[in-house]
């Protein structure tokens, strides 16, 4: 998202990889895909294993924040572990025809749905040519 | 009479680095970081596991976000539980309207050889927040059994 169109920001607001300032808690970013159709982008995560109040989706200076506390289900002592549940977080730069306002999230089986809306000037529009 | 062999000390030195590297690796370096499910075609299987139990519980907890619910179909003989199901890719979406693709979609099946025997009739499972939890209750024969110690 947002290669060609990169606003001026301020420093500390850039995409960063949670890792750099806080060691102590580990966090991995999950895969997404992210599609674009006439209306606006959409931006769908795996997230298994975070619960909807665990989950943070916030934007703020153009940027969107994903951030996701897991949770295991499994109760008793670890016999065999194949994958390890960390905490999730990825931050995406969004290009400047987004609205923020209009952004709806939906989280459903451990995948986050965000649907982030064009405003509407920046949606095409078919210009009627007119014969004279 | 004890002979002096300068390598002794050194042997074991070498055996303390081995298992200390033995040790990293297989504790954390596989683990760490591995959420992708069905990550291409991928030597591994899939959907991860995590196993663990109690005194009369084995617990499956399997990796698998975003799986079609009615996809899904456990199976149990004996001790081996078997997970299939199908994770589906978004539908009507052209590949060109892409930014990025990470998630991987398709078919899956797995085979689990557990450690004990379990009562293939009390299973349940419990699909939430993109984990499978499957409870498989042990059977009589595997649980253990308090030996009550006779004072003569």
């Amino acid at each position: 998202m947002a290669e060609k169109t990169v606003p001026r920001r301020h420093p500390e607001a850039s995409p960063g990889r949670r890792e750099d300032t806080r060691a102590q808690e580990r966090y991995i970013a999950p895969p997404v895909d992210i599609f674009e159709d006439k209306d606006g982008l959409t931006v769908v995560a795996d997230l298994p294993g975070v619960e909807q109040k665990g989950l943070d989706v916030r934007v703020a200076d153009g940027i969107l924040t994903i951030q996701g506390r897991t949770a295991h289900v499994a109760p008793g002592t670890v016999i065999e572990r194949e994958y390890e549940l960390l905490n999730f977080y990825r931050q995406f730069e969004l290009p400047e025809e987004v609205d923020s306002e209009k952004i709806a999230a939906e989280l459903k089986y451990g995948v986050l749905t965000l649907h982030l809306p064009k405003k509407e000037k920046a949606k095409p529009r078919k210009i009627e040519v007119s014969v004279s | 009479m004890p002979v002096w062999d300068p390598f002794s000390g050194l042997e074991a030195l070498r055996r303390e680095i081995d298992r200390t590297f033995e040790e990293f690796w297989s504790d954390r370096w596989p683990r760490v970081g591995r959420v992708a499910f069905l990550p291409g075609r991928a030597a591994r299987q899939y959907p991860l596991v995590n196993l663990s139990e109690d005194e009369g519980n084995l617990y499956v907890e399997a990796l698998a976000p975003g799986v079609d619910v009615k996809t899904l179909d456990l199976s149990v003989v004996q001790d081996t539980l078997t997970i299939k199901g199908e994770k589906p890719r978004l539908a009507q979406v052209s590949a060109e309207a892409y930014h990025r693709n990470e998630r991987a979609a398709g078919r899956f099946v797995r085979t689990i050889e557990l450690p004990a025997e379990v009562d293939a009739a009390r299973v349940h499972a419990d699909y939430r927040n993109g984990l499978l939890l499957v409870t498989l209750p042990k059977s009589e024969k595997a649980r253990p059994k308090q030996i009550p110690v006779s004072v003569a």
